[in-house]
This record gives C-alpha cells, sequence and structure tokens, in this order.
C-alpha cells in the first residue's frame, strides 16, 4: 500500500462524488425531505408515529444506503470506461484502490449524519453527548453500506449495481430497517428476517444510543460489527480477484 | 544494432478452453512505431494487455526493455504508458485535473507534476479545455486527452490501442500527426484495424488472427511476400489463408 497513492485516489473520488449534482441531491437533499416531510406528518397524527428521537437516527443510517450507491456507481463506471485499466497500469495496488474507493464515503456519511441532526434540530431534536455516540455509531454501520457497494461496482454493470444499490437496497434497509414503522406492527416471519439483516439492527443501535440506552446498542452493535466484517472481506476478496483476472 | 524494447517469447493466454493469444514470438525494436494488426477478436487487446501488465499469461513470458511482465512487473510499469481501447479519464475531473491525478499517481515530484501537466497540455493543445470537466469534451479531445495521460510519466514504451477508434476523418487525422510526433521519442506499440492507419504510422507490423501470428514485417515487405501492390490486398490474402506464415 502507498499512502501517498491513497490520498490522490481518494481526492479524486471525493471530487468525482461532490461534483455529481444528484449525489449532493440524494445524499444531503433526500434525507432532509424525509426529515421535515415526516415531521410535519408526525404533528398532524395523534400517537407519535415519526417521533424526533427515534426518526432522524433511522433516516441517518436509511441515508447512508445512499454511500453504497456512489461507491458501487464509481467503481463500475471506471470498470466500464477502462479509467480502472489504465490506473492497473500503473504503480497502484489492490489496497491502494480499495482504501481510495472507500475512505472519502467515511466524511461524507459522518456530514450526512450531520445534515440529519441539524434538521432534525428545528423539529426539536435536542443534541447532546449522546449525540456524539451517534455518530461514532454511524461508522461502523456505513462499512457495511460501503462495502456493499464495493461488491455491486466490482461484480456488476454500472446499470445492474446502480438497480442494485438504487432500488433494491434502498427499498431492503426502508422496509426491513424500522425506520417508517415498527416492525412489531407486522411480526412474524418478517420481523424474524428483518433481524438476520443488519439493517434494523444498525437503526435500533443508533436510535438506542441517541436517548442513551446504551446497554441496548451493545447487542445491536455486534451484528452490525459481524455484517461489516464479512461485506467487507467479501468485498476486497472481490476487487482482488477482479484485478488478478483483469 | 537496434535495442530490444520488447521482446516476447511463446506468449499464450488461455480464457477456459478459448485461447486468446496463442504461443506468439517477436521482437520490437527501441524506437519503433509497431503495429499489431488484425480483425475483433484476432487477440490484440489481450497481448496488450498481458505486455501491460493487466493479465497474467497463462504460459511464456515476455520482456520490456530487459524486465519479465511475469516475474518484474512492477519494474515494467514504470517503462510503460497505457491508452487503453475506451477514452478512460475521470469524468467530473477537469482536464488539467486528470493530467495532474496521473502524474501524481506516478510518483511525480509536485515541481515535475505540474511542469509534465503543462507541457502535455502544451503538446496536446489542450489549453481551450484544460479547466473543463472532460466529460464534456468531444470524443477526438478525449482521446488527445487519454494519450496525454499515458505520457505523463514519460514512458519509455507507449502502448495505443485503436487510438482512433469511431473518430471522424479530421479528429483521426489531427491523432495521426500527433502519433508522427510522438514517436521522435518514445516507442510505440499500436493495434489497429484500420489499414490506413498501419499505412500511415507504422515501421513493422504484426498481423494476427485467431490469436496466432500471422506475419511480421514492414509493409513492403509483406506486399512482396503476398504478390500484391495494395496493403489491402496484402492483408486480405494473409487473413484468408493465401499465404502461410
Amino acid at each position: 500500500m502507498n499512502i501517498r497513492n491513497v490520498k490522490f485516489f481518494s481526492s479524486r473520488i471525493m471530487k468525482e462524488i461532490l461534483r455529481d449534482p444528484l449525489s449532493i441531491a440524494f445524499g444531503a437533499g433526500f434525507p432532509i425531505v424525509l426529515i421535515v416531510l415526516l415531521s410535519l406528518i408526525n404533528k398532524n397524527i395523534p400517537n407519535g408515529l415519526f417521533d424526533i428521537t427515534f426518526l432522524v437516527p433511522g433516516v441517518t443510517i436509511f441515508g447512508l444506503s445512499f454511500l453504497a450507491l456512489f461507491a458501487a456507481q464509481i467503481i463500475a463506471k471506471d470498470r466500464e470506461s477502462a479509467f480502472i485499466t489504465r490506473l492497473f497500469t500503473t504503480p497502484m495496488k489492490a489496497w491502494d484502490f480499495i482504501l481510495g474507493y472507500t475512505l472519502p464515503l467515511l466524511p461524507l456519511a459522518l456530514l450526512q449524519a450531520v445534515i440529519c441532526y441539524i434538521t432534525g434540530m428545528f423539529f426539536g431534536l435536542q443534541l447532546n453527548i449522546h449525540t456524539v455516540v451517534v455518530l461514532l455509531l454511524v461508522i461502523p454501520a456505513s462499512f457495511i453500506f460501503i462495502a456493499i457497494g464495493l461488491i455491486c461496482g466490482t461484480a456488476f454493470s454500472e446499470k445492474a449495481a446502480t438497480a442494485l444499490c438504487g432500488a433494491a437496497l434502498t427499498n431492503l434497509s426502508a422496509w426491513l430497517s424500522g425506520v417508517w414503522f415498527d416492525l412489531n406492527l407486522v411480526g412474524g416471519a418478517f420481523k424474524k428476517m428483518a433481524y438476520l439483516l443488519p439493517f434494523v439492527h444498525a437503526v435500533d443501535m443508533t436510535k438506542a444510543a441517541n436517548t442513551g440506552d446504551y446497554t441496548n446498542v451493545l447487542p445491536h452493535l455486534w451484528w452490525v460489527l459481524a455484517y461489516s466484517i464479512v461485506f467487507i472481506v467479501l468485498g476486497v476478496y472481490l476487487f482482488r480477484r477482479h484485478m488478478k483476472n483483469k | 544494432m537496434m535495442n530490444k524494447a520488447v521482446s516476447i517469447n511463446q506468449l499464450t493466454k488461455h480464457y477456459g478452453s478459448t485461447i486468446a493469444v496463442n504461443e506468439v514470438t517477436f521482437d520490437i525494436y527501441e524506437g519503433e512505431l509497431f503495429g499489431l494488426l488484425g480483425m475483433n477478436g484476432a487477440g490484440k487487446t489481450t497481448l496488450i494487455n498481458m505486455l501491460s501488465c493487466i493479465s497474467e499469461p497463462t504460459s511464456g513470458d515476455a520482456t520490456i526493455y530487459g524486465h519479465s511482465i511475469v516475474s518484474q512487473s512492477d519494474q515494467v510499469r514504470s517503462y510503460i504508458g497505457v491508452s487503453p481501447q475506451e477514452t478512460a479519464i475521470a469524468p467530473n475531473l477537469t482536464v488539467k485535473e486528470n493530467l495532474l491525478f496521473m502524474a501524481n499517481i506516478y510518483g511525480l515530484s509536485k515541481h515535475e507534476a505540474r511542469h509534465q501537466v503543462e507541457e502535455m497540455i502544451n503538446v496536446f493543445s489542450l489549453q481551450p479545455y484544460k479547466n473543463k470537466k472532460s466529460k464534456v469534451l468531444s470524443g477526438g479531445w478525449k482521446r488527445k486527452l487519454s494519450i496525454a495521460m499515458a505520457l505523463i510519466s514519460k514512458p519509455k514504451l507507449l502502448f495505443l490501442d485503436e487510438p482512433t477508434l469511431g473518430l471522424d476523418v479530421i479528429a483521426r487525422r489531427e491523432l495521426w500527426t500527433l502519433i508522427e510526433q510522438l514517436k521522435k521519442t518514445t516507442t510505440i506499440i499500436l493495434t489497429t484495424h484500420y489499414l490506413e492507419e498501419i499505412e500511415a504510422l507504422t515501421d513493422r507490423l504484426c498481423m494476427m488472427k485467431d490469436g496466432k501470428v500471422l506475419a511480421i514485417g514492414e509493409i513492403n515487405e509483406l506486399n512482396k511476400r503476398a504478390g500484391k501492390e495494395k496493403f489491402e490486398d496484402t492483408f486480405v490474402e494473409f487473413v484468408t489463408g493465401g499465404i502461410k506464415s
């Protein structure tokens, strides 16, 4: 690994994402719209379905699915345009690519979380020490989504990777995460399936942290860490294999 | 005697049961503009991919300026520049940023990188576009940028894979002029399936079909061997099996 190359490659990835208006619209605009709309709806319904204390951590995790889309799109585009082929002929090594593609997405994840929390403040969300813990917990959760992006971008065409991360993953993380409704309302196999996947654990973890309920953070954190590790290992394996087979 | 820039020895690539390149052996000399000519699927790009250390050979080896592509790929990478068949540029970076990015990846110092970027912008007449995002450039300018990116590290050997594919006549002629100029300082391997490109640019060429070498030599020599005056007829004669290599 060459730190200098990771730095230059990360900087390039960051520029590519931030200069794409769609990235800004989805990465920053969409979570803001969701928080504003659902908070307005919440004011007009009696039972407080979208309590801001739980809504903001939920949307923060849901927003991470767009990071998977960014990662998948940029890797798949680099493959299809042969830009990555060109770079395979340079002194760049596999880890320079992997870190270069993934590291710039971490500050974007944190920025997205901060945007969600600032929006939440307009609807009565209190910032406190627990907010800092939530922001720290966003990091392991974001690894899951970034690694999914790495996997999809490496294994599929740009069209397929965009469909998988842009449609399938966002839907999966929306319906099976408990962001929009309490999974107990459905229960049964649906709930069991949701709890076998990482999304609801990431949301429950941040919701618990946001209220200072740290005993309920840990069990979910283990799920999140385990999924992060599995997806990262799979992503790295697929990318290295792609590089070797090219 | 001319120095060998590339020495290819029994180089072979299999993809499953398909043989993409089959026991290819030949040399390319320093300062040559060497053409690889063949129909689609002849094995030209696969051969270039192996020589530029993008894919590993199934068997055989080649040396680039004395370094093995199999066991010394890091050294080989420091000698080569590659302009792939596709434009291969970062779309949301400006022309200048694309060049600077490549210079940085090759480990050029800050001063050297800036100097090289300015040089490439001048050589390829990219001044009017240097602050424009590369995705808005026309096909011809994208190709020029792609070649400039391949040259940023001052490679001793340049691979140009179908450099004029899809370009209009004017853009193609402009690129030919540029390639002619590059010939003075760099050994070039050019793949194409345009016969007129081979005739206009190359010193020697290798005709390939189904992963195998059909013939190697200067155009005049090959015309003589085929008993034809026009190179197009010579190519057809070799490819259709009228002449055995």
